[in-house]
């Protein structure tokens, strides 16, 4: 006789009520990960995908290998994009609270992701984004109004009020249009840097994901098309630890860490602190230049922490600690960059305080633009008569009997 | 004039379409070295060179997914999916993103690609190598949808949906690959290179989508079908002597509606003929739009015959089979009623 078989669900250690530990997380000392040539055999550098890669140590300076050069502007600038995002999300977050739009999605404590990635790119690059990268989008200096418009489904919404909010689309600035059906973007994205390589080009993509949505078929398909075609394209994946109320034990099964996943494919495999802004660079900028070296694929596993809800639609406190987001061990992304920038002298508390004065100032006024303009429940909507458009780039006759009867 | 195969005809225009325009690259299971297994895209690989023309792991959900990225970075991929009844695990892809991509970015992305996939039964596939899922694609908002029934129309056609700009899913009766199949099974295929309507044009001869072809001129009644169930129709049709207009669809979306109702508004009495199963299938469209436009010229209810509602069964592929006696019957009560 045997036993009977037992099925295991995965349980996070921790609910409601508890008080947060992340103690059995093991966080390796700043600089002490090697930084490998770009060109290595990923078979050599197994192990980068069972670390967290970082670079700023607890006194705020940069060490070892990863360290990237860039400037004190560069720098400033990073940080200035990290100030702007979050107060952007706290705006729209009000303005969904106020029933201006219908929904919204923070980045909070996950900036440095989108905003640094967005820096190791050159103009022509496509990212293939889901909802939490407007960083990206910032991070290049696209107008914050017309972010306001969309997430408004004003008239000035370059989408005409077709998409839920946040889902922004800009050929411009490297953004590819958000799906919301999840992970679809992954093959997406390999077949967007497939076609560069099919024309000769020399503009690679980038695609992400999150660590619950790995599960989706889609992540497996681009994964193996990447492998196959040695496509040029860096595969991100943000494991901000919670799929809604999923913990990432959920999707990761027992592979170890997301970044794994890479490994049976011959993919070279990163796990870098999400919350370093530094680390971030330097992850991104050896990916994008294995890619550009037709060298192929980069899995880059970024480990943050989704310190907000999922979306407006979502209440964490139902299902983690209430503490968990302040007990985090990698900090708080914009905090970090800060304290550095402080270390080397070209930046101070005072020059934050007024920094984030003028931005809060900055973030209002381009708000009361997209205002004056409309939100979804007042103000000047999107015409009706974009309806019919763009199903087709010609509409077909029954599109065109049906926008008769509509009478528009 | 050449007389050639459906499948001659669309590797013709796969090699016309490749050598016009450097941006249309092919690829799918098994379509590169060997050329697929139905031989649709043989010589492309080793003509145009492998990154033109490859094979790819099997998964169309990737074959798909990676084409609508292609699609937007300037590059005309066309697709083959083995089998119509593989297609599933990349419905996702059409439906929620190759569809909707124009639609959703305001026209700043778009997804000019084909999608190719053999269709029907009548080889004795059985039920994962017979369905007929067009209705999945037509209900679509966003996705064209095309079914040729002859070599010239599968070349036009093809050249045209490669030219499209927006997604386009082209269905190839796989039972009509080889010569223009009946209905009766018991009878030698007369292969196309022997049929009249095997020619098909030279050169670059792209078929309008959208537009509907008549292939029989009558008086008593239209049957409205399309793919391998035309060349039943027109069997049936000479068969019995029967008076009947055979309206050939072509292009499911757009529909040339306009053509049907021209016909039927003549003659009175129309069938819908298709091999899918019979429940909200296309049928159902066609019969709903026949009778909202031709309600009073109609003398009789519309009637359709298709598939039946059951997976397609491996032995009893000719009782499934919408075959010439089910249609003739159907046609008999048609015309008494």
């Amino acid at each position: 006789m045997t036993d009977p078989l037992r099925l295991h669900v995965p349980e996070p250690t921790l609910r409601p009520g508890d008080s947060p530990d992340f103690s059995g997380v093991p966080i390796p000392k700043a600089g002490s990960v090697r930084r490998p040539p770009i060109d290595s055999d990923p078979e050599d550098i197994r192990d980068l995908a069972f670390t967290i890669i970082r670079v700023m140590d607890r006194k705020g300076l940069a060490v070892g290998d990863w360290a990237p050069d860039v400037d004190d502007d560069e720098l400033r600038a990073g940080l200035r994009h990290m100030m702007l995002l979050r107060e952007y999300d706290a705006r729209m977050l009000t303005a969904q609270r106020q029933g201006k739009t219908s929904f919204y999605m923070q980045h909070l404590g996950e900036e440095a992701i989108s905003c640094g990635f967005r820096r190791e790119l050159v103009a022509g690059d496509m990212n293939f984004p889901t909802y939490r990268q407007a960083g990206l989008l910032i991070a290049d200096d696209y107008p914050m109004l017309l972010m306001m418009n969309q997430v408004y489904s004003n008239e000035g919404d370059t989408v005409h009020g077709r998409q839920l909010p946040v889902f922004y689309s800009s050929k411009d600035h490297g953004f590819f249009s958000i799906s919301g059906n999840l992970a679809t973007q992954y093959p997406q994205a390999v077949g967007w840097a497939m076609a560069s390589a099919i024309k000769g080009a020399t503009n690679i993509a980038a695609a992400w994901i999150g660590d619950g949505s790995t599960a989706e078929n889609d992540f497996h398909a681009g994964l193996v098309f990447a492998s196959t075609y040695k496509a040029p394209v860096v595969l991100n994946i943000v494991n901000n630890q919670w799929a809604i109320s999923t913990f990432q034990g959920i999707a990761r099964g027992g592979s170890g860490t997301f970044a794994a996943r890479g490994h049976g494919f011959g993919i070279p495999a990163l796990r870098v602190d999400g919350n370093d802004y530094l680390a971030v660079r330097a992850v991104a900028r050896w990916a994008a230049e294995r890619a550009r070296s037709n060298l192929g694929p980069t899995l880059i596993e970024y480990v943050t922490y989704r310190v907000a809800g999922h979306s407006t639609s979502d209440d964490p406190s139902a299902y983690r600690p209430e503490e968990e987001g302040s007990a985090w061990p990698l900090g708080d992304p914009i905090l970090r960059l800060r304290d550095h920038l402080i270390a080397r002298e070209a930046w101070s508390e005072e020059r934050h305080t007024q920094a984030e004065a003028e931005i809060r100032a900055e973030v209002i006024a381009t708000q009361k633009k997209a205002e004056a303009i409309g939100t979804l429940t007042s103000g000047r909507l999107p015409s009706p008569a974009h309806m019919f458009e763009d199903v087709f780039e010609t509409p077909t006759p029954h599109l065109i009997r049906q926008r008769h009867e509509m009478g528009v | 004039m050449a007389h050639m195969t459906m499948i001659e005809a669309i590797r013709e225009a796969h090699d016309i379409a490749m050598a016009r325009d450097d941006r249309v690259v092919v690829f799918g299971e098994d379509v590169g070295f060997f050329g697929g297994v139905f031989r649709c895209t043989a010589g492309l690989q080793k003509k145009f060179g492998a990154t033109r023309c490859f094979d790819t792991p099997i998964s169309e959900l990737g074959i798909v997914g990676t084409a609508i990225g292609m699609a937007a970075n300037d590059i005309r991929p066309v697709v083959e999916i083995q089998f119509a009844d593989y297609m599933y695990p990349a419905y996702d892809q059409l439906v929620s993103e190759a569809a909707r991509l124009r639609y959703r970015s305001a026209g700043e992305f778009t997804c000019p690609m084909v999608v190719r996939m053999p269709t029907g039964g009548g080889i004795f596939g059985a039920q994962t190598h017979s369905q007929s899922p067009e209705a999945l694609f037509t209900h679509v908002a966003g996705l064209k949808t095309v079914v040729p029934s002859t070599p010239a129309d599968a070349k036009g056609l093809l050249l045209a949906a490669i030219e499209d700009p927006d997604p386009v899913i082209f269905l190839e009766p796989k039972r009509i690959y080889n010569g223009p199949f009946d209905g009766h099974h018991d009878r030698p295929l007369v292969g196309w290179k022997k049929h009249e309507l095997g020619d098909v044009p030279e050169g670059h001869t792209p078929v309008p989508l959208g537009k509907a072809m008549l292939r029989s001129h009558g008086e008593d009644l239209t049957i409205v079908t399309y793919g391998t169930m035309v060349h039943v129709a027109l069997g049936v049709v000479t068969d019995a002597g029967l008076s009947a207009d055979v309206i050939d669809l072509r292009t499911l979306v757009p529909l040339d509606i306009d053509s049907v109702v021209a016909s039927v508004k003549r003659t009175g009495r129309c069938l819908v003929l298709h091999e899918a199963t019979l429940t909200s299938g296309f049928g159902a469209e066609l019969t709903a739009q026949v009778q909202e436009e031709c309600f009073y010229h109609l003398e009789a209810p519309v009637k359709r015959v298709a598939g039946w509602d059951t997976p397609y069964p491996h032995a009893g592929e000719w009782d499934y089979f919408p075959g010439p006696e089910r249609v003739l019957r159907n046609i008999e009560a048609l015309l008494e009623a």
